[in-house]
C-alpha cells in the first residue's frame, strides 16, 4: 500500500530529525567555569622531592561542592611533578567505597586521602590501611576513632553558622533594628552537620538576644531550596535577614525570593559558590555575604599528602611533622573582601 | 462487571446518573470539603497571610509542575497503568534543556527540548509496555533509572543555571495579572479535561482500563492507544520540566524527586481507582491542591518538615480507605 509507505517514510524522517535535533542539544561545554583553588605552598616545600603516590577516594560528584572537592584535588596532584595520583570513581554505595580503599591498600599507595561517605562506616578500612602503614588523611566526614587517621582536615560546620549569625547580628545593629525577624532554610534536618549549622547560628543569635524566627529545612537542592522559600516568604510577610545553609539551594532560594520581588531582608548563604560570590560582589539584590564550608579542603589534603610522603613539615610550624587535625575556617565573605576568595569559589 | 458500561456512559438514561458517576460526585464533594478545611485551618492560624493573594499565587504555582504531571498520571492510571518515571523524565527534560548548546539556540528550542523528551520518553515507555509486552511497573522503573542516570550524564551532576533571559522573563512573568505557571497549569487541565470527557480518545481510555480484552473486542486497538497514553504522561512531563526549570531558574538532575510518589498520591486521593477504568481529573487537581496547601499551612505555622510528612501519610490512606469503603457500598447496590 503506498500510502501506508508513505506515512511510514513520513514518521521514520520525523522521528529521525526530531533524534538528531535533540542530539544536537547535548552539548555542554561551558565557556566560563570557576578555576580550581590549589595551595601554592611556601619555602623548600615548593622544591620536587621523593616520588610519592596518593590514592583518593571521594563519594559521587553528584553536586557542586562534592565535584569541587573532587576536581580540585586532581587539579591540586597535577600541580606537583613527584606526584602520582591514583582516583578511584566516586561512588555513594559505602561498600563500594571500602573496597576502592582496599585496593588502593593493595596498589601500596603512599599515601590516601579518604572523603568517606559515611564516616563511621570507613573507618575499620581507614584503620586497615594505618595498620597496613599507610598514612591516612581523612578529610571532612569524620572517622569514629583517630586511630584510623593519622591525619583529619575538615570544615566546622558549627562556626558556619556562629559566623552567620554574628554577620547578621552585626547587621542588625548597624540598621538599628531592635527585634529583627530572622528566617534560617537549612538542610536535610536528619544531618549532624546540619544541626550543628543550627546550633552555632541559634547561639550567635541568643548572645545579642535575637532568636530564629521562621525555619524550614530543605534537601541541598534547587528544586528545594525554591519551593521551601515560596512558602516561607509567603508566611514571612516581614523578613529582616535570612540564613540559607547552603549555596547549591541557594540558587532555588534565589529564583523563589526574585519570584516574590522581596528585597526588604539581607540575606547571608553557606559553602561559597563561585555564583554566590559574583552576586555578592555584584551587590545588587539581598545577598550580602556568605559563610565558607569551603571545597579547598580537597587541596590542602593532596598537598599535605605529598608532604606526609615526603616526610617533611609545614614551612611556618615549629613542629617537625604535619599535624594531626587541621579545621578550615568558615570566613565570611563579603562585598569588601569577595575579590581575594573569587578563586575559591565553586560551581554549583 | 458494571466496567463494561464505562465503555459508553452516555449510553444510560440521560436522567438518571450512572451509580459509580454519582459516587464520584460524592467523594469529590468530600476532598472538596477538605480542602475548604484545610483552608479555614490556614485562615483561622494565619488570618493575616493564609487567604492572601500572594499566598494564593504562590500555591497555586508550587502546584503548577506536579499538577500537570498528576494530569498524565491520572490518564496513565485510568487506562489501567502506573508509571514511575515521571520524576526522572522532569529532571532529564529539564537538563537537557538548559544544557549550554541548547540555550544557545534560543528560548524556542529550549522550549521544544524540553516537550520532545519528555513525549520521546513517554512513548518508550508506551512502546515497551504495548507492543514489547513489559508490564508498566517494570518499564517505568527502568525509565525512572536510566532518565535519572542520563540526566546525570548530560549535566554532569551540575546545577545548569538558565542564563537564556528571554526564556526565564516569559515563563516566571504574568499574563494579565496571572502567572504564566498558573494559566499554564489551568490549561492543561481543561485539555486534559476536554480529552477524558468529550473525546472518543477518552472513552477509550477508561474502556482499556475498566477491562482491556472488551476493549480489543469492541474494536479498540489497545496496544496503540497504551503507547499513546504514556506518551501523554511523557508530554506532560516535559511541560512540568519547563515550569520547574522557569521556578528555580536551573535544570538539574535532582529536579523532580519524589513526583511519581507525589503524583500518584493525588491521582489516588482524587478517588481515580488504581486498578483502573475509573477515575476523575478534577479529584486530581484538589489532590495536588490539598498537598500544596498542607505544606503551605505547616510553613506557614513555623511547623517542622517531618510532621508535614507524617500529616501526608495520614491523608492518603484516609482516602484509600473513604475510597474502599464507598467501592463497596457500591458493591452491593448492583
Amino acid at each position: 500500500m503506498p500510502s501506508l509507505d508513505r506515512r511510514r517514510f513520513l514518521w521514520g524522517t520525523t522521528a529521525v530529525g526530531t533524534a538528531a535535533l535533540l542530539a544536537g542539544c547535548t552539548s555542554n561545554e561551558s565557556a566560563n567555569t570557576a578555576p580550581n583553588a590549589v595551595a601554592g605552598g611556601s619555602g623548600e616545600n615548593t622544591q620536587p622531592g621523593k616520588q610519592v603516590t596518593i590514592g583518593f577516594s571521594a563519594p559521587a560528584a553528584d553536586h557542586g561542592w562534592m565535584a569541587a572537592m573532587t576536581k580540585n584535588a586532581k587539579a591540586q596532584a597535577d600541580r606537583f611533578s613527584d606526584v602520582t595520583f591514583k582516583a578511584t570513581e566516586g561512588t555513594n554505595d559505602v561498600n563500594q567505597q571500602i573496597g576502592q580503599v582496599e585496593t588502593l591498600i593493595n596498589d601500596k599507595v603512599d599515601v590516601l586521602v579518604v572523603l568517606p561517605f559515611d564516616g563511621k562506616a570507613l573507618t575499620e578500612v581507614g584503620r586497615q590501611a594505618m595498620d597496613a602503614g599507610i598514612p591516612v588523611i581523612n578529610v571532612d566526614r569524620v572517622f569514629d576513632t583517630p586511630l584510623a587517621y593519622r591525619l583529619w582536615i575538615g570544615g566546622d560546620n558549627y562556626r558556619m553558622g556562629v559566623n552567620a549569625g554574628e554577620y547578621i547580628v552585626s547587621q542588625m545593629k548597624a540598621k538599628n533594628i531592635g527585634n529583627p525577624i530572622i528566617g534560617e532554610i537549612a538542610g536535610i534536618d536528619s544531618l549532624p552537620l546540619t544541626q550543628e549549622r543550627s546550633k552555632g547560628f541559634r547561639d550567635a543569635l541568643a548572645r545579642a538576644g535575637f532568636s530564629v524566627g521562621p525555619r524550614v529545612s530543605a534537601s541541598f537542592t534547587s528544586e528545594s531550596g525554591e519551593q521551601q522559600t515560596a512558602n516561607l516568604l509567603q508566611s514571612a510577610s516581614k523578613l529582616d535577614a535570612l540564613w540559607n545553609h547552603d549555596d547549591d539551594q541557594g540558587i532555588g532560594v534565589m529564583a523563589a525570593i526574585d519570584s516574590a520581588g522581596r528585597k526588604d531582608f539581607v540575606m547571608v548563604g553557606g559553602a561559597g559558590s563561585r555564583n554566590m560570590m559574583d552576586l555578592i560582589k555584584a551587590d545588587s539584590g539581598v545577598v550580602k555575604a556568605t559563610v565558607l564550608y569551603s571545597p579547598s579542603m580537597a587541596s590542602s589534603a593532596i598537598a599535605l599528602a605529598r608532604l606526609l610522603g615526603q616526610t617533611k613539615g609545614i614551612g611556618d610550624m615549629a613542629e617537625h611533622d604535619i599535624p594531626a587535625s587541621i579545621t578550615t575556617y568558615s570566613a565570611v565573605v563579603t562585598k569588601e573582601n569577595v575579590d581575594q576568595y573569587l578563586d575559591v569559589g565553586f560551581d554549583s | 462487571m458494571s466496567d463494561v458500561t464505562v465503555l459508553d456512559p452516555k449510553s444510560a438514561p440521560p436522567q438518571e446518573r450512572p451509580k459509580h458517576r454519582r459516587n464520584l460526585d460524592l467523594r469529590l464533594t468530600g476532598l472538596l470539603g477538605v480542602l475548604v478545611v484545610l483552608c479555614i485551618v490556614g485562615y483561622a492560624t494565619r488570618p493575616d497571610s493564609f487567604l492572601t493573594e500572594a499566598n494564593i499565587s504562590t500555591m497555586l504555582r508550587l502546584a503548577a509542575a506536579i499538577g500537570v504531571v498528576s494530569v498524565g498520571m491520572t490518564f496513565v492510571i485510568i487506562s489501567g497503568g502506573i508509571d514511575l518515571s515521571v520524576g526522572s523524565i522532569v529532571a532529564l527534560a529539564g537538563v537537557w534543556m538548559t544544557t549550554v548548546a541548547t540555550q544557545s539556540y534560543g528560548p524556542v528550542v529550549m522550549v521544544l527540548c524540553a516537550l520532545l523528551v519528555g513525549l520521546g520518553c513517554g512513548l518508550v515507555n508506551g512502546l515497551l509496555i504495548s507492543y514489547g509486552k513489559v508490564v508498566p511497573f517494570i518499564a517505568t522503573l527502568a525509565m525512572y533509572a536510566s532518565a535519572k542516570g542520563l540526566a546525570e550524564r548530560l549535566s554532569g551532576r551540575r546545577t545548569q543555571v538558565v542564563t537564556e533571559t528571554g526564556f526565564t522573563t516569559f515563563f516566571r512573568g504574568d499574563i494579565l495579572g496571572i502567572p504564566v505557571l498558573i494559566w499554564m497549569l489551568a490549561a492543561v487541565f481543561a485539555v486534559g479535561w476536554v480529552v477524558l470527557n468529550r473525546t472518543t480518545f477518552g472513552r477509550r481510555t477508561f474502556a482499556v482500563g475498566g477491562n482491556a480484552e472488551a476493549a480489543r473486542l469492541a474494536g479498540i486497538d489497545v496496544r496503540r492507544h497504551t503507547a499513546l497514553v504514556y506518551g501523554i504522561a511523557g508530554l506532560c512531563c516535559g511541560i512540568a520540566a519547563l515550569m520547574v526549570v522557569a521556578r528555580t531558574t536551573s535544570g538539574a538532575s535532582t529536579n523532580g524527586m519524589f513526583y511519581e510518589l507525589d503524583a500518584i498520591a493525588a491521582v489516588v486521593i482524587g478517588g481515580t481507582l488504581l486498578s483502573g477504568g475509573r477515575g476523575s481529573l478534577i479529584g486530581t487537581l484538589i489532590g495536588v491542591l490539598i498537598f500544596t496547601v498542607v505544606g503551605n499551612i505547616f510553613t506557614q505555622n513555623n511547623l517542622d518538615t517531618d510532621i508535614q510528612n507524617i500529616a501526608k501519610g495520614v491523608i492518603i490512606v484516609a482516602a484509600v480507605l473513604l475510597q474502599r469503603t464507598t467501592t463497596r457500598r457500591r458493591a452491593h447496590a448492583t
